[in-house]
C-alpha cells in the first residue's frame, strides 16, 4: 500500500509528506534567519554527514599476513616531529597531538587541563588566537606556539619558550576565514593578552598582515628560525581545500611540519554556513597531501598531521595507514575533558539546546565551564580531574591504534599502510584511494577504466 | 665597534652574534656592511646595542626587535620592524610594504616613505613616516601612534580599534569606522614628543587626528558587506 493511500478512516487521502528539500530544520533556520536578519554563529565543525573513518575497515591478517600478540607484541608509537631543519625536534610518545585552541575561546583552567592531560599522555599541546598563558607553558611539557594571522599576545620571549611554531595559515572549519571571538568572552585578562578593550568583539584576520603567497612564506619561516636559531620545528598549517598543492607550496617554503585540517575540525566560532559549505572533508584530503609529499620526495622527511574528526583509536589507525605521520584532536579533547556532557543537560536544555548538540560556545555560557570565561562557570572544571580524563582518553585511543597495528600485522603505527584498508561506499573509495570491498578497485584508480 | 660582512660572514653568523649579547655587554656597536637586500637582518635582538646597516635590506628587517637601536643606511624591504617590542629602528631610505606590521612597542622612524599596510595591526608601537604612506595604513590598527608628515593613500584605518593616526597631509580615503578627531592639547604634546624623537622638524598644529568612531565594536549585521 501506498503511504498516500490511507484509507483507515474513510476514503484514501494524501498523507502529509515533508519536503527532504525543504525539512523541518532548513525551514526553522529560514524562519530564524528571517526573524534576526543575521546568519548563524556557531563553534564545532561540519555537523554534515561526509565521507568519513568510518567508511572504511581493515583488512587485518590472513593467510598472507601474520598478526602480531594482541597485548605483549611490540608495536612502537612514537614520533619525532621536525626533522628536516630544525635542530630541536619534538619527540612525542604517542602519535596524537592536541591541536590549537585559544586562552579566551577556552578558559584558562580548560588550557591547563589540556596541557595535564597531553604531557601526561606524553604529547604536546598548542596555543591558540591569544597567546601564550603561564599555566599552559607551565602544564605542557611540549607545547606548540601557534603563529596567527592576528598576532595576538605574539612576542619573542614566548616563541622561544615554544617547542615549535606553528604558522596558521587556516582551519579546516573555515579555510579561507578569519575569526570572531564575541565581547562576553572578553575578560580583563584577554583583552590585556590581546591589546584591546574589553568587552568588544574581537576579529582575527583571514590573512596574514605582513605576507602574501607561498614565497613570502618562505622568508617568514627564515626569519622565525633566525630568531630562534633554528632550533625550533616550525609547522604549517592548512585547511583542507587543495591538500596537493597546499602541502607542496609549505614543503617549498621550508616546513618541517604540514598540518592538514579538515571541515570537521572545530573552531570556537564562526558562521555555520561557513563551516558545512566550505571545504574538504578530512578523508579527502590526506591522499593528496601524501602524494605530494611523496612527489618531493619527503614523505617522513616533512611530516605530515591530519586533524579534523578524528575521535576514536580506529581513526588515528586509518589516517595513519593514508599516510600521515601523526594526528590532532581537538572537539574529542574538549569532550574528554567534559564538553556537552548529560550531567548538565538541565542547563542545556534551558539555553534552548541539549547535550552533544551544544555548539553556542562564543557566547561564553558553556554550563561545563570550557569555552568561558566566566568567573564562576570556570570552577566547574577541576583542571586536575581533567587533565587526567584527557590522558586516559589519549591512552585509550593509542591502545585501539596498537590493537589494529597488531592485528594487521605490524610492529608499528607508521608501519600502517594503505593496503591494510578497503573502503564501504564508492565516495570513501575514491577519496582514500583504497579498493571497494571485497574488491581490487576504486574510481580513479589507474587502468580501472572508470 | 663591531664590524660584520654580511655577503662573506653568512645571516647565521650575523644574527647569533647579535643574540649572544646581554645587558651587559660592552659590544654595543655593530656595523652590517654588504647587506644586499638581505631578508632577517638583526631579526630577535635583545640586548641595548646599536646597529647600523649600511645598505639596503630585504624583508623582515630588525623584526621582533627588543631594546635595541637598528639603523639602516638605506631603503628596507616589505616588513621592517615587524612585531617590534621596544627599541627604536630608523630608515634613511624608504620602506616597502607592512613597515612595523603588529608592532607592540618602540619606535620605527622612516626617513622616506612608506609603502601599503604601513602600521597594519599595529598593537602598541609608535611609527613617523617623514614621507607618504600607501593604501590600507593602519589596517585593524589596536593601539600605538602613527604618524605621517606627508599624505596617506586610500582606505586610512579601515576597522580601526584604539590606536592614534596624525597625517599633515591630505588623506586619499579613510577606511570603515575611521574617523576625524579633535586634535585636543595632550594629543599635541604627544606629537611633539614623537616628532622629535622622531628627527622631524614638522609642526604638531599642522598634523589633523583620526580615529575610530568605534561604530564595529560589536557586530552588527548591517556593517557587513
Amino acid at each position: 500500500m501506498s503511504v498516500k493511500d490511507n484509507t483507515e478512516n474513510g476514503p484514501p487521502q494524501t498523507v502529509p509528506i515533508q519536503s527532504e528539500t525543504f525539512s523541518n530544520p532548513i525551514n526553522a533556520e529560514i524562519r530564524r534567519a528571517a526573524a534576526t536578519g543575521i546568519y548563524d554563529i556557531r563553534g564545532g565543525g561540519a555537523k554534515r554527514r561526509v565521507p568519513h573513518f568510518d567508511d572504511l575497515l581493515f583488512l587485518g591478517a590472513s593467510v598472507s599476513r601474520y598478526p602480531l600478540e594482541g597485548y605483549r607484541e611490540r608495536c612502537d608509537t612514537k614520533v619525532t616531529l621536525g626533522t628536516r631543519f630544525a635542530k630541536k625536534p619534538i619527540e612525542l610518545d604517542i602519535p596524537i597531538t592536541i591541536a590549537g585552541m585559544s586562552f579566551g575561546a577556552l578558559s584558562g583552567r580548560a588550557k591547563e587541563a589540556l596541557g595535564r592531560g597531553a604531557s601526561a599522555a606524553g604529547t604536546s599541546t598548542t596555543t591558540g588566537d591569544g597567546g601564550m598563558t603561564p599555566e599552559e607553558r607551565g602544564h605542557s611539557s611540549k607545547l606548540v606556539y601557534q603563529y596567527l594571522p592576528s598576532r595576538y599576545g605574539m612576542n619573542p620571549d614566548d616563541l622561544r619558550k615554544a617547542d615549535a611554531i606553528e604558522i596558521v595559515v587556516g582551519q579546516g572549519a573555515k579555510p579561507g576565514g578569519g575569526g570572531m571571538l564575541l565581547g562576553q568572552k572578553i575578560s580583563d585578562r584577554v583583552a590585556e593578552m590581546r591589546n584591546l578593550p574589553k568587552g568588544i568583539d574581537q576579529r582575527s584576520a583571514c590573512r596574514h598582515p605582513d605576507w602574501t603567497g607561498p614565497d613570502d612564506l618562505e622568508i617568514k619561516i627564515l626569519e622565525l628560525r633566525e630568531i630562534t636559531a633554528w632550533e625550533k620545528p616550525i609547522y604549517v598549517k592548512v585547511g583542507g581545500t587543495r591538500p596537493y598543492y597546499d602541502t607542496a607550496l609549505a614543503v617549498k617554503a621550508g616546513a618541517d611540519v604540514v598540518v592538514l585540517d579538515g571541515m570537521q575540525g572545530g573552531t570556537a566560532a564562526t558562521q555555520d554556513v561557513f563551516i558545512e559549505h566550505v571545504g574538504l572533508p578530512t578523508l579527502a584530503c590526506i591522499r593528496p597531501a601524501v602524494q605530494a609529499l611523496q612527489d618531493l620526495g619527503v614523505h617522513r622527511e616533512v611530516q605530515l598531521i591530519v586533524s579534523g574528526g578524528i575521535r576514536t583509536g580506529a581513526d588515528v589507525a586509518k589516517a595513519m595507514a593514508l599516510g600521515a605521520d601523526a594526528v590532532a584532536v581537538g572537539t574529542a579533547a574538549l569532550i574528554a575533558l567534559g564538553d556537552n556532557d548529560p550531567r548538565w543537560e538541565s542547563e542545556y536544555q534551558k539555553l534552548g539546546t541539549t547535550t552533544g548538540a551544544y555548539d553556542d560556545w562564543h557566547e561564553g555560557m558553556d554550563p561545563a565551564g570550557i569555552t568561558t570565561q566566566d568567573p564562576e562557570l570556570q570552577l566547574r572544571l577541576d583542571p586536575v580531574d581533567a587533565g587526567r580524563r584527557l590522558r586516559n582518553y589519549l591512552n585509550v585511543m593509542t591502545l585501539e591504534a596498537q590493537t589494529i597495528a597488531r592485528a594487521c600485522g605490524h610492529n608499528d603505527l607508521h608501519n600502517l599502510e594503505p593496503e591494510d584498508l578497503c573502503a564501504l561506499t564508492m565516495e570513501a573509495a575514491a577519496m582514500a584511494r583504497v579498493p571497494l570491498a571485497g574488491t581490487e578497485w576504486w574510481p580513479g584508480k589507474s587502468g580501472s577504466g572508470f | 665597534m663591531q664590524t660584520y660582512d654580511l655577503e662573506a660572514e653568512g645571516l647565521r653568523g650575523l644574527n647569533a652574534s647579535l643574540h649572544a649579547q646581554s645587558e651587559q655587554t660592552s659590544q654595543t656597536n655593530w656595523e652590517v656592511v654588504n647587506p644586499k637586500g638581505s631578508h632577517a637582518i638583526a631579526v630577535g635582538l635583545d640586548a641595548p646595542i646599536e646597529v647600523s646597516v649600511q645598505g639596503s635590506t630585504g624583508y623582515y628587517c630588525a623584526g621582533m626587535n627588543k631594546q635595541a637601536t637598528v639603523h639602516v643606511k638605506g631603503s628596507v624591504g616589505p616588513g621592517v620592524a615587524e612585531n617590534m617590542m621596544s627599541g627604536l629602528v630608523k630608515v634613511d631610505g624608504d620602506a616597502s610594504q607592512y613597515a612595523g606590521a603588529t608592532g607592540h612597542g618602540g619606535l620605527l622612524v622612516i626617513k622616506g616613505n612608506a609603502s601599503s599596510r604601513c602600521g597594519i595591526s599595529m598593537k602598541g608601537i609608535d611609527i613617523v613616516v617623514h614621507g607618504n604612506i600607501g593604501h590600507m595604513s593602519a589596517f585593524m590598527a589596536q593601539s600605538g601612534n602613527l604618524v605621517v608628515c606627508g599624505d596617506a593613500g586610500d582606505a586610512l584605518g579601515d576597522s580601526i580599534y584604539e590606536a592614534r593616526l596624525f597625517v599633515r597631509g591630505s588623506v586619499k580615503s579613510l577606511g570603515a569606522d575611521c574617523v576625524e578627531k579633535e586634535m585636543r592639547p595632550e594629543h599635541i604634546e604627544l606629537l611633539r614628543d614623537l616628532l622629535a624623537r622622531a628627527e622631524s622638524d614638522a609642526k604638531p598644529e599642522e598634523f589633523k587626528r583620526y580615529g575610530s568612531a568605534r561604530q564595529l565594536y560589536n557586530f552588527n549585521i548591517d556593517n557587513a558587506y
